[in-house]
């Protein structure tokens, strides 16, 4: 069984390995960076800030709710959508594509915020 | 397109930025003070009067329900680290009136978070009542991760859609609206066609001097659009009862009160049970409002406020009990 576990182990690896050379090629990334870029857009009294951050494709986007009151970020488009975030909690998005992103509080729906994802 | 991207949710704790979930129970009284409020309606020849909870004059006589709105339950924060604990004092205060109100309504956000535990703490103490009750969640209420299943589950049996349904008592047809979900970017609160379309179906036939209440948890007029309060298809919904004489919109959300008479419809909206928010164009964001110890005494006076109706003009006067 041990033996088996381990095989799957490495043909998943090495189905991992070349899924992302394949997605690295068709993308035309940098050559492999060590980590992806990240960026954060915080809440706080009902604002998204900041409300448009330009992003490089394959940023990871973290939203984190400095609230005493629960939001909910939500893609108006339907491409992402956060559970409720309690105080400090956070929510992450990797935006792999390229384009213009809105969108708004499911809750507080007069809060709105744009990610640009600007083409490399 | 999107196919390598990877939604995740994360929790992290911050120890040192959250009140701790002990509270003293100087501070729990303190909060009590101000929050433990309820209205009281009387029906006096078909107009709603309204009264606040723990007046003398509170529910005298006739026939009277009980509004609670904004419960919060769950809702540990500076601005009320208990708000379980003054749901409990303004049920306890709906216990020691002399005329026991036929029934209560709650305007919604019975929970903070909906979870199933604040939705168990929240029947437990509002039971505590012995009465009938009818429910609309607020948008605190439909946050589960099944997009409302856990309200429904509990008050949405015989409702229609996302919870509305309407029902009638000693004459009066009530009718509990739903203006949480599906809200639009850069939008208010929302009831949809669906909604409408059976709104104008349950009035459809009844007499135009059927007393009609309508409750919801988002206000049904705009008070501050820029913090979404109001909801955007409202005067659809107010045009398929502009016939009816008495027409009277009881609301929550913006835990304050707030009243106005338009015609022949009166809107007004509850205090909360949990924590005040800020009155538009106070304040940054309608987030909680921390009070200073020393002035819940003097925000006391200012907003226990009873607003009465005459009977004759359906005008408003308002007087405050601060003595």
């Amino acid at each position: 069984m041990k033996k088996f576990t381990r095989h799957t182990r490495r043909d998943g690896l090495l189905l991992l390995v070349t899924a992302l050379v394949v997605t690295l090629s068709l993308t035309r990334a940098p050559a492999l960076a060590d980590d992806p870029p990240t960026a954060t857009v915080t809440i706080d009294n009902f604002v998204f800030k900041p409300a448009t951050l330009t992003i490089k494709p394959g940023t990871k986007v973290t939203f984190v709710n400095h609230d005493d009151i629960p939001h909910l970020v939500v893609d108006t488009t339907g491409k992402f959508r956060s559970k409720a975030l309690d105080t400090d909690q956070s929510f992450e998005f990797t935006f792999a594509t390229a384009g213009d992103y809105d969108y708004y509080c499911g809750l507080h729906p007069h809060m709105k915020g744009k990610i640009v994802v600007a083409p490399q | 397109m999107m196919d390598n991207t990877m939604p995740t949710t994360t929790a992290s704790d911050h120890p040192t930025s959250r009140p701790s979930h002990r509270v003293g129970r100087r501070h729990a009284l303190e909060c009590m003070i101000w929050a433990g409020t309820g209205v009281v309606w009387t029906m006096s020849g078909g107009v709603p009067v309204s009264t606040l909870l723990g007046t003398a004059k509170a529910a005298d006589a006739g026939f009277s329900f009980l509004q609670l709105s904004d419960s919060h339950v769950g809702f540990d924060k500076a601005a009320n680290p208990n708000a379980l604990a003054t749901l409990e004092e303004a049920v306890g205060k709906v216990g020691a009136m002399k005329a026991k109100p036929a029934f209560m309504i709650h305007t919604g956000d019975i929970t903070h978070l909906s979870k199933d535990v604040e939705f168990d703490n929240a029947a437990q103490v509002i039971g505590k009542l012995k009465l009938d009750g009818h429910y609309v969640p607020g948008e605190h209420d439909m946050i589960d991760e099944n997009n409302g299943k856990a309200y429904l589950d509990r008050y949405g049996k015989g409702s229609n859609g996302a919870g509305w349904y309407s029902f009638d008592d000693h004459g009066v047809h009530f009718i509990g609206l739903v203006n949480v979900v599906n809200l639009r970017a850069g939008g208010m609160g929302n009831l949809g066609a669906e909604q409408l379309a059976w709104l104008a179906d349950d009035v459809k036939g009844k007499s135009a001097s059927t007393p009609i209440v309508v409750f919801a948890h988002i206000p049904l007029w705009t008070i501050a659009p820029e913090w979404g309060w109001g909801t955007e298809d409202s005067a659809q919904a107010l045009a398929l009862l502009s016939r009816f004489g008495s027409v009277t919109v009881l609301n929550g959300h913006i835990h304050q009160i707030m009243q106005k008479v338009e015609g022949n419809v009166t809107f007004h909206t509850a205090r909360s049970t949990s924590f005040p928010q800020p009155a538009p164009g106070t304040a940054p964001s309608p987030g909680p409002k921390v009070v200073p110890a020393g002035e819940l005494r003097g925000l006391l006076g200012i907003t226990n406020v009873v607003y009465k109706p005459t009977a004759t003009a359906l005008a408003i006067t308002d007087t405050t009990l601060a003595g």
